[in-house]
């Protein structure tokens, strides 16, 4: 492994530590009082909601395709976890919580994984407005369907599907931060990887990119998959710490909201994403706990910032701008200047690059 | 029989519900390649329109369907504040920003809805005090008939006013090619604006047509019938006049049909099946044409 990639790995290990550590220190002591469970509950749905936008980001920022039916998958992938837990509890198999966590987590993302791959070879045909309806028809099919979900339970006469209630609340505030952790990396290192790049490419010029041999369909439908998979497992934490499920809660209005927070942030900025997503889920549960009058206009503010947003900064508050923890750090120590001599071309390389990508809107 | 018949007096109602609705969005996707999703909502503000004005109509002693032109008044200036305020200023950035914009919008006027009127949903008094029509031992709603028939007659009066009017063909120019329409005189920008209020104003018939039927309405009205009403757009192909009519009229009678004859809990799925089945099949909906993209 090189060096500097080594460093690169620590540095961002120890600030993920270190955030870690900060958040235990504020829920594990109790320095908040009374308050600590609701603020651990805001958390935790700012982690899942983080999970969910990011796996958005990966159709809209970097495939340049939008879902309007994202929620159909994190449903799916509640669903499984929530008929998983249930069938262990039915039959009485214990198994450990984190273990219980991790599989449940797996085989929620497996599953949403093949519907992804179901309406994805046959939906990737299809471009831009076209692609976007008919993720909104699945959405809602997927909808109709659970709102129809009647699984016999083998033994007893009682079946259990549509709403769910008393699924076992597992997913603890540590066990979500790391999984938020592993999955944001995931979706990362794929973004930065030779298929990431690819994808790029066909954002970019999907007739150039499959003129110069990049399989268009293969990589559309690979990257709707993983994106289909961690919105599975998103919907997994969701069903696992708030316990009770509805399939009406995974509604149009849900997957466009995701896409809004996602298109706030920057839609091809994972550091977009981690903000955005937290801030936009939890701000609003905030406002209407502090004030509850101010609670029927928390959506309209919402709506008027997204249009303004839209008016005077369509690329989205970050851009494609990504935070570094190691740029930073070398910033703060000085250390750039070393490396500003060692690779003298850099500054001019990276510029028009950044430049490029904040016309992403603009390019068809 | 009767079932027959009354499904399908029924199925065409809601079908030309959707096909003007399908029409608002066709013509704006037509000219500026945007999906307005809060055209949807303009039917919701169209019917609180209609809650209100019915009632006033009757106590200054004025017949009351005229409350039909406040509701397209009210509409059409939603519509034309609309694209005045939000669309105009992100033309020219992308599709994706529009179409933030546009649910930005329709959010926007969900929730204004929400502030002004409440959850609770609120029941427009009568339009028209008409007896069933009795043919044999057949009854029909007369009221069904007669916003059925304002339906269609309001479509064929959008065919000639498209196909004749100078306006009309400016319309159909702009989407075919906007440089050379601005070359050969054509005022664009007051082309989009004449689109938008043409399209609310089909939006508060089609309003008046919902609560004459449906009659209970509330702020979050337009989300599923705005969806399927584009659904029906797409259907018949977007951008394509009468494609919205024939998507509209079809996927109603295909969702009344269904819901009684087949699968009363699925038929929703059943309509969105059917339309991702004709976009596999034939991608650019049933009179859709196929646009070639250059390299």
């Amino acid at each position: 492994m090189n060096a500097s990639y080594k460093r690169h790995y620590l540095i961002n290990l120890a600030g993920i530590a270190v955030l870690f550590a900060l958040l235990c220190l504020l829920f594990d002591t109790g320095i908040l009082g009374r308050r600590t469970e609701y603020i651990k509950g805001l958390a935790i749905i700012g982690m899942y909601s983080i999970i969910m936008v990011c796996s958005l980001n990966l159709l809209t920022g970097y495939m340049g395709e939008f879902s309007l039916g994202h929620a159909g998958f994190m449903s799916i992938g509640a669903y499984s976890a929530a008929i998983f837990t249930s069938l262990l509890a039915l039959y009485e198999i214990s198994i450990p919580a984190p273990i219980l966590f991790v599989i449940s987590l797996i085989i929620a993302g497996a599953v949403a994984a093949v519907f992804g791959i179901i309406v994805g070879i046959p939906a990737l045909r299809l471009r831009g407005d076209y692609l976007c309806i008919v993720t909104v028809a699945v959405a809602e099919i997927i909808r109709v369907m659970l709102c129809n979900l009647s699984i016999p339970a083998i033994t007893g006469s009682s079946t259990f599907g549509k709403s769910f209630a008393g699924i076992p609340k597992i997913a603890d505030f540590h066990y979500v931060f790391i999984a938020t952790v592993i999955c944001v990396t995931l979706m990362y290192m794929y973004i930065r990887s030779r298929f990431g790049r690819a994808v790029i490419a066909i954002r970019e010029d999907y007739i150039a990119a499959s003129a110069s041999g990049l399989n268009v369909t293969k990589h559309k439908v690979m990257t709707f998959t993983i994106s289909a998979f961690f919105a599975g497992v998103s919907g997994a934490i969701y069903a696992l710490s708030i316990t009770s499920l509805l399939p009406t809660y995974f509604n149009f209005s849900k997957s466009s909201e995701f896409l809004a927070m996602v298109i706030m942030g920057g839609s091809g900025s994972m550091t977009g994403s981690i903000v955005a997503a937290p801030i936009l889920s939890a701000l609003p549960q905030i406002i209407s706990y502090v004030n509850a009058d101010f609670a029927s206009y928390r959506m309209l503010i919402y709506a008027v910032l997204l249009i303004v947003i839209m008016i005077f900064k369509p690329s989205g508050i970050f851009g494609s701008y990504e935070f570094s923890l190691e740029r930073l750090i070398d910033k703060l120590s000085g250390r750039k200047n070393v490396k500003a001599v060692t690779v003298a071309g850099g500054a001019s390389i990276e510029a028009p690059t950044t430049a490029g990508k904040d016309d992403i809107g603009e390019v068809k | 029989m009767l079932l027959f018949l009354q499904s399908l007096t029924n199925g065409l109602n809601l079908g030309s519900i959707y096909a003007l609705t399908a029409l608002g969005y066709t013509m704006v996707y037509g000219i500026i390649r945007m999906i307005n999703f809060a055209h949807g909502d303009f039917i919701m503000i169209g019917g609180f329109t209609l809650f209100y004005s019915i009632p006033f109509m009757d106590s200054i002693g004025v017949p009351k369907p005229f409350a039909i032109i406040i509701a397209i008044l009210v509409c059409v200036a939603v519509g034309v504040l609309t694209e005045q305020i939000a669309y105009k200023p992100v033309r020219g950035h992308g599709s994706m920003t529009a179409l933030i914009t546009a649910l930005g919008m329709s959010l926007f006027l969900e929730n204004l809805a929400l502030v002004l009127f409440g959850t609770t949903p609120r029941n427009v008094p009568a339009m028209f005090d008409l007896p069933n029509i009795t043919i044999g031992n057949i009854s029909l709603q007369g009221k069904t008939l007669l916003t059925l028939s304002i339906g269609i007659i309001t479509m064929l009066l959008l065919m000639i006013f498209v196909q004749k009017t100078t306006i009309g063909k400016a319309m159909r120019a702009v989407p075919e090619d906007r440089i050379a329409s601005a070359l050969v005189g054509i005022n664009v920008n007051r082309v989009i604006t004449v689109t938008f209020a043409l399209g609310s104003g089909l939006a508060a018939i089609a309003s008046m047509m919902y609560v004459t039927s449906y009659v209970s309405i509330k702020n979050e009205l337009g989300i599923t019938l705005g969806l399927k009403a584009f659904a029906a757009a797409i259907l018949g192909g977007i951008g394509s006049i009468p494609g919205a009519m024939i998507g509209g009229l079809l996927l109603g009678l295909i969702e009344i049909f269904v819901k009684v004859y087949l699968f009363p809990s699925w038929y929703e799925a059943i309509t969105y099946g059917l339309l991702i089945l004709v976009l596999l099949i034939k991608p650019t909906g049933l009179l859709g044409r196929k646009d070639n993209e250059k390299v």
